[in-house]
């Protein structure tokens, strides 16, 4: 088996996770889909790590899970806030920054 | 490992597929609990993924941090916003599926023909020698993190904080009116409506003292207040059991 | 020469007047009482020193007579300098004298003139603006310093002209007299860049002296675009439109400016720049032709005018293209276009002021065919009116005899043709001037009810007396006790050649031509009744009392066709060029307001957009990688 393999599975969950973004409604299944993309991300670093022969790809995927986690945190207090105020989960709901 | 053998061959197309099909479950579920659960296959499924690629600390890292922090804290999330709330199937804005869905596999058909294109003849290097340079891929890590990668280090170390203090900022709940005293507290109880003491708590029987256990009431009526709002408004009320009264009672010689 | 001694006042000369002038007219109502006389002080000053400057010059050799001053450098500009520098030498000497002494003659009549007017602090004023710019232009050293003077007499002129700005008609005279010059002076400006990129300079010593390298064609060139300028300021063809509508201005200003002064300003500027017409031959040949053709034209139109103004300021008309065909005529004729000049301005101020008297006894009626029998109740005024009278028809021993003749001489000397055409100029002057005396003076009285002719206060009478004193004895005084031809000489040049016919057969016939002209004017106005209405007249007539049509051509060649063309002009503006910047305007505005619905509001477009970049960038790389 050709280990460009773990890529293409890569690619695959990334347009996977680029298909939910663009069409669920719901903010938190959204930001599931994000949370997807960054994995399929870090399973090419990982890939390209053995690829190489060095942990460089192996620490990028690292940080790459640390800033989600931290993304994650404020993103989800957003949507919280959010939702106090509109009542609604759904990111068609703020739409008024338009023409 | 520098080549793949069998068995990684098998884990791969098994751990794989898992993930691929969690990732459908996840953009087709309407519920999003379920969404949240189809994700963390996923996830879980990766981790596996990684571990077979030499980088057992990211697996183990995946696990605990991933499926474990951050998939818990979308699940409490989803709890305050509701567990039931689900999607309608229908789209709103004009032509956004199908535009999205051409774009999505032509990403896909793009960076699977330009990346296999290049890939075709490379051999994997492998990461035995890395790994063994400080004695575990622990170790490798470790060194690179705290020696070339330094600096991205303490940034992150410092977005973390400041992640953290912003989620507090933005989830504070500011107290529009002054705190309730405690004097006005218990005006409040027994002058308002309601029941001013303690609910009666559920019934204690021999066999049964669970919540949806009522209480009797002196005449031998359940006591509706003793069971929880919700297990009455769904009719989860265990009906009591008259026969275990009157056997109790005559082993209590009648005393009434 | 330096300026030494009393010429090292040469700046006074101009100074004086231009003083009076801020005074009078920066000063206010304040100067109301006193104006008029520092007014007529600061002019008769001039003069003074003007006649002081003349003794001083005299007595030098003819060949340290030419007195330069140079005040400062006025423009100093890369390649181009011209100075505030003035000349002194005889041809502006006699200037000088003309406009000084004439002007404080005018000056001093005007005293009278205008006693009743209630602006005439601003009147005096403007006259001694106009003193001092007519002083600049003979005075300057250098071409751009006389176009200074230039425009300045143009502006004076427009002022007086309009003076009595209410009355439309002078208004409407003002702005045409002035509209005309301005086409001249386009010519005096292009005259000055020829001369400029020609000889790098354009103060007289420079060109003068470089005039011998230039080529026939730009001589030629700065020859006809200097005749351009004369038409326009002395009223010849084609430019003469506005002389006869400039009579809506007071008489003093029409004495001093439109017959004595500005309007031989191009006869000076012709005769300065000899150097130029004595080398292009073809120019100075259009000199001679414009000349020729505006001495009948003058004379035809102020033969059937029946304004006294209108008829003399033809006359004028007439006379200043004896003196420009005189000046075309080259070293023959300068000096005698010059010596015209200086005995026609004595008689026809002289005349003009007669006029204004006569008007002034009349209740300002300026028609002729109200006049009659003025003889008898207006003495003076008759008998100084007498005088320039027979100056202008040549009447020996008066002024005008001495130099008309002796122009008549030089235009046979150059061809007899012309010279048939000048005695013949001169035998229509006989029949307009007869008239004009028969209507005024002589015959029954045509008076209006309410008219008492009166003779005029000595304040006005007096500049007359001295004027016909110049107007009988300043031809003789000038050819034989001051040798106008040999004073003339160093600046001008003189030549004579010999003609046919000898001078005393042609001073005999050019004198029969005129009495026959004169014979004729009395037998159809002195002898018979004059009508009140004026009869129709035959087609000549007509076209006379229209100007020979000269509005008519104007209109027709310049001013209708410049309406058209601005109202085309307009209409191209706001359709093309206004819609072109409005429809771009539209255009954008139009196109944004397509391009911003794609602010939608929804975060999920957004990211289909950023979707669509990404996915455009990964095949560009993905192309580039296979190719």
């Amino acid at each position: 088996m050709n280990p460009a393999n773990y890529i293409i599975l890569s690619a695959i969950l990334f347009s996977l996770g680029a298909i939910g973004v663009l069409v669920r409604r719901n903010a938190i299944i959204v930001f599931m889909s994000v949370e997807l993309m960054l994995n399929a991300a870090n399973l090419a670093f990982v890939a390209f790590a053995r690829m190489n022969g060095n942990l460089d790809g192996q620490v990028a995927a690292f940080f790459v899970m640390v800033v989600a986690a931290a993304e994650v945190v404020v993103g989800l207090a957003i949507i919280v806030t959010i939702f106090r105020s509109r009542r609604s989960a759904s990111i068609d709901e703020p739409n008024l920054l338009k023409y | 490992m520098t080549e793949v053998n069998l068995g990684e061959e098998i884990v791969f197309w098994f751990s794989g597929g898992l993930a691929v099909l969690g990732a459908l479950g996840l953009i087709l579920s309407r519920k999003a609990v379920h969404s949240a659960l189809w994700v963390a296959l996923t996830m879980i499924n990766l981790a596996v993924l990684y571990v077979a690629n030499s980088a057992p600390f990211l697996g183990m890292v995946q696990v605990v941090v991933y499926t474990g922090a951050v998939m818990m804290l979308f699940l409490f999330v989803l709890m305050v916003v509701g567990v039931d709330s689900s999607d309608s199937l229908i789209e709103t804005l004009k032509g956004q599926r199908l535009v999205a869905i051409v774009l999505a596999v032509g990403l896909a058909i793009l960076l699977v023909a330009g990346i296999g294109a290049g890939l075709t003849d490379v051999v994997p290097v492998g990461l035995d020698e890395a790994n063994g340079v400080d004695g575990g891929n622990v170790q490798g890590i470790a060194r690179l993190l705290f020696t070339d990668y330094l600096v991205a280090f303490e940034v992150t170390s410092a977005l973390l904080i400041t992640a953290a203090l912003g989620a507090m900022v933005l989830a504070h709940r500011e107290r529009w009116l002054p705190r309730a005293s405690q004097e006005e507290l218990s005006k409040a109880r027994f002058t308002g409506t309601g029941h001013p003491g303690n609910l009666p708590s559920s019934g204690t029987y021999a066999r049964h003292n669970a919540v949806d256990t009522p209480a009797l009431l002196p005449d031998g009526s359940p006591s509706a207040q003793s069971i929880p709002g919700p297990l009455v408004a769904r009719g989860d009320v265990r009906p009591v059991d008259h026969h275990d009264v009157e056997q109790i009672e005559s082993l209590d010689g009648g005393s009434k | 020469m330096p300026a030494a001694g009393v010429f090292s006042l040469i700046w006074l000369l101009i100074a004086l007047p231009l003083f009076g002038a801020a005074v009078l007219l920066l000063g206010g109502r304040r100067t109301n009482s006193w104006g008029p006389y520092l007014g007529v002080l600061t002019v008769v000053g001039s003069a003074v020193l003007a006649v002081l400057m003349l003794v001083a010059m005299m007595g030098h050799s003819a060949e340290e007579r030419s007195v330069g001053q140079t005040l400062f450098t006025w423009v100093f500009a890369g390649g181009f300098q011209a100075d505030m520098a003035f000349q002194l030498d005889q041809l502006s000497m006699v200037f000088v004298l003309l406009i000084t002494i004439v002007g404080s003659l005018i000056h001093i009549y005007s005293i009278g003139y205008m006693s009743h007017d209630a602006d005439k602090r601003k009147f005096f004023g403007y006259l001694n603006l106009f003193v001092a710019a007519m002083l600049l232009l003979v005075l300057a050293n250098n071409y751009l310093l006389l176009y200074v003077g230039w425009e300045g007499v143009g502006l004076a002129s427009y002022l007086l002209i309009g003076f009595w700005q209410i009355k439309p008609t002078a208004a409407a005279a003002a702005k045409k007299a002035f509209i005309i010059n301005r086409v001249g002076d386009v010519g005096l400006s292009l005259a000055i860049m020829v001369m400029f990129v020609t000889f790098g300079s354009v103060s007289f010593s420079d060109v003068f002296g470089q005039a011998a390298e230039a080529s026939e064609g730009t001589l030629t060139a700065i020859g006809l675009l200097l005749l351009l300028a004369a038409c326009g300021k002395s009223a010849q063809f084609p430019l003469q439109a506005w002389l006869l509508d400039a009579m809506e201005g007071p008489t003093p200003v029409s004495a001093l400016i439109h017959a004595a002064t500005m309007v031989t300003a191009g006869v000076y500027l012709i005769v300065r720049s000899n150097a130029v017409f004595d080398r292009a031959v073809w120019a100075a040949g259009a000199v001679v032709l414009i000349g020729l053709i505006t001495i009948f034209m003058g004379a035809i139109i102020g033969s059937a005018k029946d304004d006294i103004k209108k008829s003399l300021a033809g006359s004028t008309m007439s006379q200043i293209g004896y003196m420009i065909f005189a000046a075309g005529l080259g070293p023959i004729g300068y000096v005698f276009a010059i010596f015209h000049l200086l005995t026609h301005g004595v008689f026809k101020a002289g005349l003009f002021l007669g006029a204004g008297s006569v008007m002034h006894g009349m209740k300002d009626n300026v028609n002729m065919r109200r006049y009659g029998a003025l003889r008898g109740l207006m003495i003076i005024t008759f008998v100084t009116f007498m005088a320039g009278y027979l100056a202008i028809m040549g009447i020996p021993p008066f002024s005008g005899f001495w130099s008309k003749d002796e122009i008549i001489h030089a235009a046979f000397e150059r061809s007899w043709v012309i010279g048939a055409a000048a005695i013949l100029g001169a035998g229509i002057t006989g029949f307009y001037m007869t008239r004009m005396i028969a209507m005024t003076f002589f015959g029954k009285a045509r008076w209006e009810e309410g008219v008492h002719p009166h003779e005029s206060p000595a304040v006005m009478t007096i500049p007359l007396v001295i004027l016909a004193i110049g107007s009988t004895f300043l031809g003789m005084a000038l050819l034989f006790w001051g040798n106008i031809e040999t004073w003339l000489e160093p600046v001008v040049g003189f030549a004579s050649n010999p003609t046919q016919l000898s001078s005393t057969a042609l001073m005999a016939i050019t004198l029969v031509v005129v009495l026959i002209g004169a014979f004729i004017g009395w037998r159809q106005y002195g002898a018979k009744p004059v009508p009140v209405d004026a009869p129709s007249g035959n087609w000549l007539t007509r076209a006379a009392r229209r100007d020979l049509y000269g509005d008519l051509v104007n209109e027709v060649v310049v001013v209708r066709p410049s309406f058209t063309l601005a109202r085309w002009l307009t209409w191209f503006d706001s359709s093309w060029i206004d819609g072109f910047v409005n429809g771009s305007a539209a255009f954008v505005g139009g196109a944004s307001g397509r391009m911003r619905r794609t602010q939608s509001g929804f975060a999920r477009s957004y990211a289909l957009s950023m979707l669509g970049g990404a996915v455009l960038i990964v095949a560009a790389l993905v192309l580039v990688r296979l190719s």
